[in-house]
C-alpha cells in the first residue's frame, strides 16, 4: 500500500494513473450505453495516431488549448483562479481578426502586427480582471464570467457591423493571405506547390490537408518562458509568494495589488497571444457569430487543472485535451457513440487528477492502520 | 496490492481493447456509402442537421447505403471533418449548412476525386467536384403565410428571423407574399411585423421578440430563426397564441400552439440526390434547386390547429404553386413585383 502511496506523490504518476482512471470509467459509461467498450477506445486511439496529419491536427487542435492553459496556470501559480481565460481568448480572437481585415501590410509587418494586437487586447482585458481585484477586491471568478460573457456578445455585435460583416455570412472577411500563420501557406494553394508536396511522403500530407502553422512552436516558447520566469526571475519569486501567502508577501514588501495586475496582463496577453495564433493559423481565419462558448478558456482551465499548473504541463495536457477532443470524433464516425462521451472521459479525468492528490494520504493513514491490526 | 492488480486488469483491457478495434477496423465495408457533416448546431439542432440526418438514415433503411456522421463543435472542425470523412471509405459526402461553404471549398480542391454536396449554399463557381442544393423556401413559406392570412382574427401576424442573409430572406418574402395574397383574397389590409433575432441560437431573445409582438396586437408569429425560434414557439404557448413552425414538423413543441410548420425536407432531397449519385448521375459543378414540385417543401399533413377549410384553400394554393400559376417571391425585387401584381 505504502508503495503506491509513495508512487502517487509523483505528479507525473499521479497524472497517468487518472487518465487510465477516466479512459476505463468512459469504457464503463460506453458499455452502459450499449457500445463496445473495446472499440470505441480502439476508434478513439486510430482517430489520433492512425495517419500523420491526424496527429498534426491534434497538435493544432492543441495549440490554442496550451495557450489558454497557460493563462490559467501562471494566474493560478500567484493564486487567481483566471475563469476569464475564455473571455480573453475571444477578444483576442476579434482584435486580430480586425486588424487582419482591415490592415494591409507585407507579412512579415502584417504577422508580428496581428500578433501584437491579439496579445494587447486580451492583455487588456485580463487587466480588467486584475484591476477590478487590485483596486476594488472584486473577486476574479466573478468579474471574469461576467467579462466572458460581455466579450461573447461583443464579439457577435461587432462580427455583425456592416463595416466588418461579410456579404450575407454570420462572419466577418478572412484575415488576408499576408496575415496567415499557415507553414507554406499561399504555396501551397497554387497548383505548383500542391504538386510538389504530393510527391513528399508524410509530411507533404500534413502541410497540404491540415493548417500546419506556426502556432505550436510559439505555444512551446511561450510555456519555456513562462516556466523561466516563475521559477528563475524576481519577479517570479514575487508572484509565486502572493500565491502561496498573500499576507506574507506583503509582510516582506511586496506589492500585492501591483502584482495581482501584472499576473493578469500578463495572462491575458497570453489567451490573447493564442487566440491570434488561432485566427492566423486556423481556417475560416476569421469571427463567426458564436451561438455559445467555443469553450477554449473552459477547456484551459482543465488543461491547467490536469498539469498541475505546471508551464510544461500545459504542453502535454494540452495535448491530451487536443487528442481527445479530435479523435473523439472518431469515436463517433466508427461506434456511433455520442460526442459527449468525450466530454464526460475529459471531466472524469480532471476529477480523478483532482482526488487523486488525496489518496496517498489516505493510503497512509487508512493502509497504515490496517496493518497495525494485523501485527 | 490489490489496486496493483487493477492497474494491470485496466492495462490489459486497454490493450485487449486496441486489439479488437484493430480487427473491426480492417474489415472494409464494401458498396456504396454516404456520409455528412453538420454545421455547429450539431446533430440534435431539432431542425436542419437534425432533419439531414433522419434523411439520410431513412435512404439507409431504403436503399442498405451506409450513412453516417461527423458533428462539428467549431467552425474550425469543418475542414478537419471533411477531410476525416474523406479518409473514411464515403463515396458522396454532404456538407450541411451555408457556414461550411468556404471550408468545402477548400477541401474540395485538395481532394479532386471525391464527390461532395453542400445543402443550402449556392456558389456563384461552383467546383467541378460539389453539387450545389438549395431549396424554394419561399414556396413553403408563401403557403404558411396564406394560412396566416387567413386564419388571423387581429389582421396583425409576425415574423422573426434569425440572423439576416439571402436564406432567410426567402422565407421572410415568401410569407410575406403569402400573407398579402390571403389578404387581397379577402379583401383586407394584414399588417406584418418582421424582427431579427441576429442570432440562430438565442431562444430567449426569440422569446422576447414574439411575446413583443403578440403583446402589440400579432395573433400568428412565423419564424425563420434556428434555435432562437423554439423561444417564438415558446412565446406563443404562454400568450396562448399561434407560432409557425420551421423546417421540420415543430407541432410537438407546443401542441396547442403551432399552427402548422412550413417544411423543409433537407433530408428528402439528400436521399433523392444520393441516390441519383449512386445510380452513377453526376451533378459536379452544378446547384440543384427543391421546392413544392420536387415535394421537397411543404406543410404537415395534419394540423389540429388549423381550420379545415383553410387547409382545403392552401392545398389549392399549393397546387397553383406546383404548376407555376403563382411563382412565390425570393427576394425583394421579385417581392416588390408580386405586390405590384397584386394591385
Amino acid at each position: 500500500m505504502n508503495k503506491i502511496a509513495d508512487a502517487l506523490k509523483k505528479p507525473v504518476i499521479r497524472i497517468l494513473a487518472a487518465i487510465l482512471l477516466g479512459l476505463m470509467a468512459a469504457g464503463v459509461i460506453l458499455a452502459i450505453a450499449g457500445y463496445p467498450p473495446a472499440a470505441s477506445i480502439a476508434a478513439l486511439g486510430k482517430g489520433i495516431f492512425s495517419k500523420p496529419k491526424y496527429i498534426s491536427n491534434v497538435i493544432i487542435k492543441s495549440t490554442p488549448l496550451i495557450f489558454t492553459g497557460l493563462a490559467v496556470a501562471f494566474a493560478f501559480k500567484t493564486g487567481l483562479f483566471n475563469i476569464g481565460a475564455e473571455g480573453q481568448f475571444i477578444i483576442g480572437c476579434l482584435a486580430s481578426t480586425l486588424v487582419g481585415v482591415t490592415v494591409k501590410l507585407p507579412a512579415v509587418l502584417q504577422i508580428p502586427l496581428i500578433l501584437i494586437t491579439g496579445m494587447a487586447a486580451g492583455a487588456a482585458y485580463g487587466g480588467i480582471i486584475g484591476l477590478l481585484k487590485a483596486k476594488f477586491g472584486i473577486h476574479e471568478v466573478i468579474s471574469g464570467i461576467m467579462l466572458n460573457w460581455i466579450a461573447l456578445y461583443l464579439s457577435n455585435y461587432v462580427c455583425m457591423l456592416p463595416a466588418f460583416r461579410k456579404g450575407d455570412t454570420n462572419g466577418t472577411d478572412q484575415v488576408s493571405e499576408a496575415g496567415r500563420t499557415l507553414i507554406l501557406g499561399a504555396w501551397k494553394k497554387t497548383g505548383e506547390g500542391a504538386a510538389v508536396l504530393k510527391k513528399i511522403p508524410v509530411f507533404g500530407e500534413i502541410l497540404l490537408k491540415t493548417d500546419a502553422n506556426i502556432g505550436f512552436v510559439i505555444a512551446v516558447l511561450t510555456a519555456v518562458v513562462l516556466a523561466i520566469l516563475l521559477k528563475n526571475t524576481i519577479k517570479g519569486f514575487e508572484l509565486q509568494a502572493v500565491g502561496y501567502n498573500k499576507y506574507a508577501a506583503e509582510a516582506v514588501g511586496i506589492n500585492i495589488r501591483k502584482n495581482i495586475l501584472e499576473v493578469m496582463l500578463i495572462a491575458g496577453a497570453v489567451a490573447g497571444l493564442g487566440a491570434a495564433l488561432y485566427i492566423t493559423g486556423n481556417s475560416p481565419h476569421k469571427v463567426t457569430v458564436l451561438s455559445a462558448f467555443e469553450g477554449m478558456g473552459t477547456n484551459g482551465l482543465g488543461v491547467a487543472l490536469i498539469a498541475g499548473s505546471s508551464p510544461i504541463g500545459c504542453i502535454f495536457s494540452g495535448l491530451l485535451f487536443g487528442g481527445l477532443l479530435y479523435g473523439g470524433q472518431a469515436l463517433q464516425y466508427e461506434v456511433g457513440a455520442p460526442t459527449e462521451i468525450i466530454n464526460i472521459t475529459i471531466g472524469t479525468i480532471v476529477f480523478f487528477v483532482a482526488i487523486i492528490q488525496g489518496v496517498p494520504k489516505l493510503l497512509e493513514k487508512y493502509g497504515g492502520r490496517r496493518k497495525g491490526h494485523a501485527e | 496490492m490489490k489496486l496493483k492488480k487493477l492497474t494491470a486488469l485496466g492495462t490489459a483491457a486497454v490493450m485487449l481493447a486496441c486489439m479488437a478495434g484493430c480487427g473491426t477496423a480492417a474489415e472494409e465495408e464494401s458498396g456504396f456509402s454516404v456520409a455528412m457533416i453538420t454545421d455547429t448546431a450539431g446533430i440534435n439542432d431539432q431542425s436542419f442537421n437534425q432533419s439531414a440526418w433522419e434523411g439520410l438514415q431513412e435512404f439507409s433503411k431504403a436503399s442498405g447505403v451506409e450513412v453516417n456522421y461527423l458533428e462539428s463543435k467549431q467552425s474550425a472542425d469543418y475542414v478537419t471533418n471533411l477531410e476525416r470523412l474523406g479518409d473514411s471509405d464515403a463515396d458522396f459526402i454532404w456538407s450541411v449548412g451555408f457556414d461550411t461553404a468556404d471550408a468545402l471549398v477548400e477541401v474540395a480542391a485538395n481532394n479532386p476525386d471525391l464527390r461532395y454536396a453542400i445543402v443550402d449554399n449556392s456558389y456563384e463557381d461552383t467546383p467541378d467536384n460539389v453539387t450545389g442544393v438549395v431549396f424554394k423556401a419561399e414556396e413553403p413559406s408563401f403557403l404558411v403565410g396564406y394560412i396566416a392570412g387567413k386564419t388571423t382574427t387581429t389582421d396583425h401576424v409576425g415574423f422573426v428571423g434569425g440572423i439576416e442573409n439571402a436564406v432567410i430572406r426567402q422565407f421572410m418574402y415568401g410569407y410575406e407574399a403569402g400573407v398579402s395574397y390571403a389578404a387581397k383574397e379577402m379583401g383586407k389590409e394584414i399588417q406584418i411585423d418582421v424582427q431579427y433575432a441576429e442570432s440562430f441560437s438565442d431562444a430567449a431573445k426569440g422569446k422576447a421578440i414574439a411575446s413583443k409582438m403578440f403583446s402589440e396586437g400579432c395573433d400568428i408569429v412565423y419564424q425563420a430563426a434556428g434555435g432562437s425560434g423554439t423561444g417564438v414557439i415558446e412565446a406563443a404557448k404562454e400568450a396562448g397564441k399561434y407560432a409557425i413552425g420551421v423546417d421540420r414538423d415543430q407541432a410537438y413543441l407546443a401542441p396547442e400552439n403551432v399552427l402548422t410548420s412550413a417544411l423543409k425536407k433537407v433530408g428528402k432531397a439528400m436521399s433523392i440526390v444520393s441516390e441519383k449519385v449512386m445510380n452513377g448521375e453526376d451533378f459536379g459543378g452544378q446547384t440543384l434547386s427543391f421546392g413544392m414540385a420536387e415535394e421537397c417543401v411543404g406543410i404537415p399533413e395534419e394540423n389540429p390547429n388549423m381550420d379545415p377549410a383553410v387547409y382545403e384553400d392552401a392545398m389549392k394554393i399549393a397546387e397553383l404553386i406546383k404548376n407555376g400559376e403563382i411563382t412565390a417571391p425570393a427576394t425583394e425585387e421579385e417581392y416588390t413585383a408580386f405586390l405590384e401584381s397584386l394591385k
